[in-house]
């Protein structure tokens, strides 16, 4: 046998046994669909809280972030002294160093005076503390009393705010305290909030009567051109209060990040369903193999006695189960993509099919499939040509 | 003139210990290349004991087979899956695969060890399948097939791969009368032509006269 037809022959006849029973080939790649799809969607929920635990400080313009060491992530913070911040103005390498402060608040829908939580994000307009243009240009006005900033990426409950404002219906209330929308800037939703707002340092106060400046919860420092992060970093890390955190930037997202996936039990919970996934479908497929070898221990006996070798079925139990794992992952991927787009407009995050997730889910389906006939090719023990007479 | 089957003093007995049940005793006989024997005997007598073990199927250990001038007594997997190559068999029940056609059921002899094209397979078990009358039958599965047509399929697939040696075991066992004649007289036909040698187990007494030598096995001897 040429080295062509070493896999081309038992192949095809895996490929004829598999057509030859449709209702059976239909459950077989409904198993694996259903796998597929399950993986998928745990994969993309995963990706999706990760990118939206780090939109917040992704848009944050700092080089370095003071965060107390208790702070597990953003969304619930810690506060600590604003004095220990500025204490990093010491450093001839820092420029500026602005206190940020962070509250959940409810926000009252202008139209239906529904309540719901949004996160709040108070610091110096000047400061020019996130990177959102519409929130730049706006930093003259937000030095008014009472004046905000919406996210018009928040989820919907909140209102059609942009039709509101172009209505002249900039008045609501955050926390009961009657504050002014000025306009409207671009962030995103994440798993810890469902919209976000943006104010002035002294209006936070006024939001948060509880609150004062001199308590802060994220401190935000920014390097004179030139310096080192890291030597920076090292410095400040030497003579600051042992209770701070200084992170860089990329070290800022990694801890958010860290925080859904270790912390917080999610990123457990969708690794847990992803196996899950796998497990479920490794029974399916193993059972289909299994069964569909005990039906053709005749016919393989026979070819036995023909003069067929053991490693003749081995490859046709794997070209099936390769088979299996194509038919079951295109429908697979096709619902899957759509289910995206479901999920997207549901939950007001991005969810994108990303090239790297479509083949990693395929080496998975691919995996689980292989598994299955690793575990299935013992059945071929019991096609004795003997017994065929 | 060679001898194609040699068996001297062969002994096989299924169990071991005190429930060891010898089947063949003392079993002597040689088949020549295009011999037609036949096998007859009463149920229970070590026939298709007899049978797996030429066609090494089955391992024996005690006295000395030799098909083909390969000893299959304590031989290696590799000579007898080599062996079994150029041995056509024929079933009681026509085993074939059933989710292929009847001509891919041939062709399934062809595809273990060949340099042929697609189109050289095809072509000869067309041919096979032809010679046996089953011209307008290729592309038909198994169960589109009446049992003695599904045997000559069979048959049809023993053949093709030009074998040295046909064995069978009560091949017309589920044929009527005149079918299983006619599938037979076919056998021996071929076979014929190809000096091919061919071992048949058979209850069927109005086979008898294909036979060049009938053998009588009783008990595990033959008599
Ligand atoms: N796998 C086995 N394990 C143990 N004993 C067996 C086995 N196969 C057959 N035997 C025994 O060996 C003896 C011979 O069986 P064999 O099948 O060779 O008979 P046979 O001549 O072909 O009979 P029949 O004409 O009914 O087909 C029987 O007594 C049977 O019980
Ligand atoms: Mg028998």
């Amino acid at each position: 046998m040429n080295r062509f037809g070493w896999l081309y022959f038992p192949a095809r006849l895996a490929w004829r046994q598999l057509v030859f029973d449709r209702t059976k080939l239909v459950a077989a790649i409904c198993g694996v669909l259903f796998a597929c799809v399950l993986v998928f969607m745990q994969l993309g929920f995963k990706d999706t809280l990760y990118a939206s635990a780090a939109s917040a400080p992704l848009k944050l313009d700092g080089d370095l972030f003071l965060m107390h060491k208790q702070s597990e992530a953003m969304w619930r913070p810690i506060q600590f002294k604003r004095s220990e911040l500025m204490r990093v103005l010491g450093n001839p390498a820092v420029a500026e160093a602005y206190p940020l402060y962070l509250g959940l608040a409810p926000l009252k829908n202008i139209q239906t005076q529904a309540k719901r939580t949004l996160m709040v994000y108070g610091f110096d307009p000047d400061s020019l503390m996130f990177n959102v243009d519409s929130a730049r240009n706006k930093h003259i006005e937000l030095r008014l009393k009472d004046t905000v900033l919406f996210d018009e990426y928040s989820r919907p409950e909140f209102g059609p705010v942009r039709q509101l404002l172009e209505a002249g219906r900039n008045m609501t209330e955050i926390n009961d305290y009657k504050v002014t929308i000025i306009g409207l800037f671009q962030l995103g939703v994440s798993f810890a909030a469902d919209g976000n707002v943006v104010t002035s340092d002294l209006n936070f106060m006024r939001i948060f009567p509880r609150r004062n400046l001199d308590d802060i919860d994220m401190g935000m420092i920014r390097l004179n051109p030139g310096a080192s992060v890291e030597h920076v970093q090292a410095e400040l890390k030497s003579y600051l209060n042992e209770f701070v955190n200084v992170f860089t930037y990329e070290e800022l997202l990694r801890h958010e990040k860290d925080y859904w996936a270790n912390t917080a039990p999610i990123g457990f919970i969708f690794g847990f369903g992803t196996v899950m996934g796998w497990v479920v479908g490794l029974v399916i497929v193993y059972q289909i193999l299994f069964t569909d070898i005990a039906n053709h221990r005749n016919e393989f006996a026979t070819l036995k006695a023909m003069g067929y070798e053991q490693g003749y079925f081995v490859r046709v139990v794997f070209a099936s189960a390769s088979f299996l794992a194509v038919l079951g992952f295109i429908p697979g991927y096709l619902l899957s993509l759509g289910l995206y787009n479901l999920a997207e407009s549901q939950m007001y995050m991005p969810m994108p099919m990303l090239i790297s997730k479509v083949i990693t889910v395929f080496m998975f389906i691919l995996s689980m499939c292989f598994m299955a006939g690793l575990l299935a090719i013992r059945k071929l023990k019991d096609a004795d040509p003997a017994d065929m007479f | 003139m060679s001898n194609v089957i040699e068996v001297d003093h062969l002994n096989f007995s299924f169990g071991s210990g005190t429930l060891t049940q010898p089947v063949l005793k003392d079993v002597t006989i040689s088949l020549e290349e295009g011999e037609i024997v036949l096998i007859t005997g009463p149920s229970g007598s070590g026939k298709t004991t007899f049978l797996t073990i030429i066609g090494g199927l089955r391992q024996a250990l005690h006295g000395s087979v030799k098909v083909l001038g390969h000893q299959f007594i304590n031989s290696n997997e590799q000579i007898k899956v080599k062996t079994r190559q150029q041995i056509g068999y024929i079933f009681q029940q026509h085993n074939l695969l059933k989710s292929l056609t009847a001509l891919q059921n041939v062709c399934m002899t062809l595809e273990i060890n060949t340099t042929m094209t697609e189109q050289q397979r095809y072509d000869r078990a067309a041919e096979m399948l032809i010679a046996v009358g089953l011209g307008d039958r290729l592309n038909y599965k198994p169960d589109q097939l009446s049992g003695g047509q599904r045997q000559r399929v069979s048959i049809a697939r023993a053949l093709v791969g030009q074998p040295k040696i046909i064995l069978a075991d009560e091949p017309t066992a589920s044929l009527d009368k005149q079918s299983g004649y006619e599938a037979v007289s076919l056998l021996k036909c071929l076979a014929k032509e190809s000096q091919t040698t061919i071992l048949l187990v058979t209850h069927d007494y109005r086979i008898l006269d294909i036979a060049d030598r009938v053998v009588e096995l009783e008990d595990g001897m033959i008599k």
